[in-house]
């Protein structure tokens, strides 16, 4: 083979019809290139889930229209709140710099939204074939030429001069590709699972005190995750609501209840059983969340093939914000403008898609990566985030709020022997760290 | 271990799925002779969300698992692909969970 003239079938073959694949393929096919996309699902987005709520920046670099996407509410409170097995601390932020072009964000769906992203890809000149999983690359002399589908002899090989893999978390390919490892450490995933409540809109906008429109994003930490690192969100989309727990794999496996029946008990708390009253349960979905950060990254760029989105594991969990979309749409459109510049230059080899690394590197995405490498090591360091700072509250919050005719303190009096009880030293320590991490 | 209290029935919240089984191809295998007892078996008990791997209610040895039902998130690889994992793939020609919300 090394002596023969390679011919590709395509310029690019994309593996993954999600928000880094199809982004891609837009910015390719819009430079003219011949961009192949194949998606294991029957559409774009059937294998796809998200908590979620994405950012629209980058969405908006790439689409001006991003608006007529099938986005759901944008989101004008934060919700965030510590849950002690009795009692509950929220706070609620709303502020008109949430709801701002450009720095807002939307509940979504990945269903609608990832089939949306497909169509931009598609009326570029993009052909995505849907039902294929890809199994295996085709490499030559260390040189990614192609990929695989169907299995043993049935195997059909389609080429191109680079493959752009944006196959997900789950990446069976980048492994292959000489680029990872075959898995990540149990300490760096997180089990995600989450159910879908069907309600009327206005149900949801009085539920949940929004504006026609508008949503909430809501986080929970604490009880509702038995204690160890992870937590629960809630979603408020156009008309239904998104329900679900994340929780780091290997904490998981230090405790007795089963990740599913965790986000049975904290369905049940009575802050969260009135927000799906009379709801109709419409799906139930699971997935793997990338919450290593930086030191989870496997290489991005190899020869003749570059690694984008959550494949790349390109996610922050910091507790208050999670991402993970707006990095895969920007590494998706950065990894379509690298390839067009490799693909005009002839270059497709490791040495030529180097620009795809500098350009990431250069973006928000590598620097924020980089700014954040402390934020996962941070919530493992401090578990009392989990369990403690939530009973804390409570017992600073109870003696303000119960007046049961027994003599008062002030503030102080009633605030320090909880703080005490959690170590004034230790919270700072924690706090000073967090600052710093987070 | 004492046995956590289960009150929740997830292939009842699996049937609201819309699911397209390959029959021929089972696209998850656990490895010949594991025993429910083994620990490893227990970890994709506690981790896995779509509840596939089921301990026997008649005290039984052999493992429960169905990956019918599967959400195809790969928990069970991140854990056990190097262990109690005989196969982990992707299922093929779309079938496997078609998430209609996401």
């Amino acid at each position: 083979m090394a002596d023969e003239v390679f011919e590709p079938d395509f310029d690019v073959i994309i593996v993954g019809a999600g928000c880094a694949g199809c982004v891609a393929a837009y910015q390719l096919a819009s430079a003219g290139k011949a961009v192949l996309v194949l998606e294991r699902g029957n559409y774009a987005g059937a294998k796809n889930m998200t908590g979620g709520r994405i950012y629209t920046h980058s969405l908006k670099k790439v689409f001006p229209n991003y608006e007529e996407a099938p986005l759901q509410r944008k989101v004008a409170h934060e919700r965030i709140s510590l849950i002690a097995p009795d009692a509950n601390f929220t706070i609620d932020y709303t502020s008109e710099d949430l709801k701002k072009a450009g720095q807002e964000s939307y509940t979504v769906l990945r269903a609608p939204f990832d089939q949306w992203l497909a169509e931009q890809a598609e009326n570029a000149g993009a052909e995505i074939i849907y039902d294929m999983t890809v199994n295996d690359l085709i490499i030559n002399n260390g040189k990614v030429q192609g990929i695989l589908v169907g299995e043993g002899e049935e195997a059909e090989p389609m080429t191109a001069s680079l493959v752009i893999l944006a196959d997900g978390v789950n990446s069976l390919l980048t492994s292959k590709a000489g680029l990872s490892k075959s898995a990540p450490a149990i300490h760096q995933v997180a089990v995600g699972a989450k159910e879908v409540w069907k309600l009327p809109a206005e149900t949801i906008e009085s539920r949940f005190l929004c504006e026609p429109g508008e949503g909430a994003s809501w986080l929970f930490a604490g009880d509702c995750s038995n204690g160890i690192i992870g937590g629960v969100f809630v979603y408020a989309n156009k008309e239904s609501i998104s329900l679900g727990i994340v929780a780091t794999m290997s904490e998981v496996l230090k405790q007795e209840k089963p990740v599913y029946q965790m986000l049975e008990d904290f369905k049940n708390k009575p802050e969260i059983k009135p927000l799906i009253a009379g709801g109709e349960l419409v799906e139930y979905s699971g997935h793997v969340v990338p919450e290593g950060g930086l030191e989870m990254m496997p290489e991005i760029v190899g020869d003749g093939v570059i690694v984008a989105g959550d494949a790349a594991m390109l996610c922050m969990n910091l507790g208050y914000t999670v991402r993970g979309m707006d990095l895969a749409v920007a590494s998706g459109d950065i990894a379509g403008q690298a390839a067009i510049k490799a693909l005009d230059a002839g270059d497709t080899s490791k040495a030529g898609l180097a620009c795809y690394k500098q350009m990431l590197d250069a973006s928000f995405v590598m620097r924020d990566m980089k700014m954040y490498a402390k934020a996962p090591h941070f919530l493992e360091s401090a578990p009392g985030m989990f369990r403690g700072y939530p009973e804390m509250i409570r017992d600073i919050m109870n003696p303000l709020f119960i007046v049961d005719g027994q003599p008062r303190k002030h503030v102080m009096g009633m605030a320090m022997p909880a703080v005490k009880k959690a170590g004034l030293f230790k919270l700072a320590g924690v706090a000073m760290k967090g600052v710093k991490a987070l | 271990m004492s046995n956590p209290v289960i009150t929740v029935n997830v292939d009842e919240k699996l049937a609201k799925n819309k699911m397209v089984v390959d029959e021929e191809n089972a696209h998850i295998v656990i490895r010949e002779g594991v025993k429910v007892s083994d620990p490893e078996y227990m970890k994709l008990v506690m981790c896995c969300p779509a509840a596939l791997y089921k301990i026997p209610a008649d005290g039984s040895e052999e493992p429960i698992f169905d990956y019918a039902g599967c959400l195809e998130c790969g928990t069970c690889r991140m854990i056990c692909g190097k262990t109690i994992l005989q196969k982990w793939e992707y299922p093929q020609f779309g079938s496997g969970v078609q998430y209609r919300e996401g």
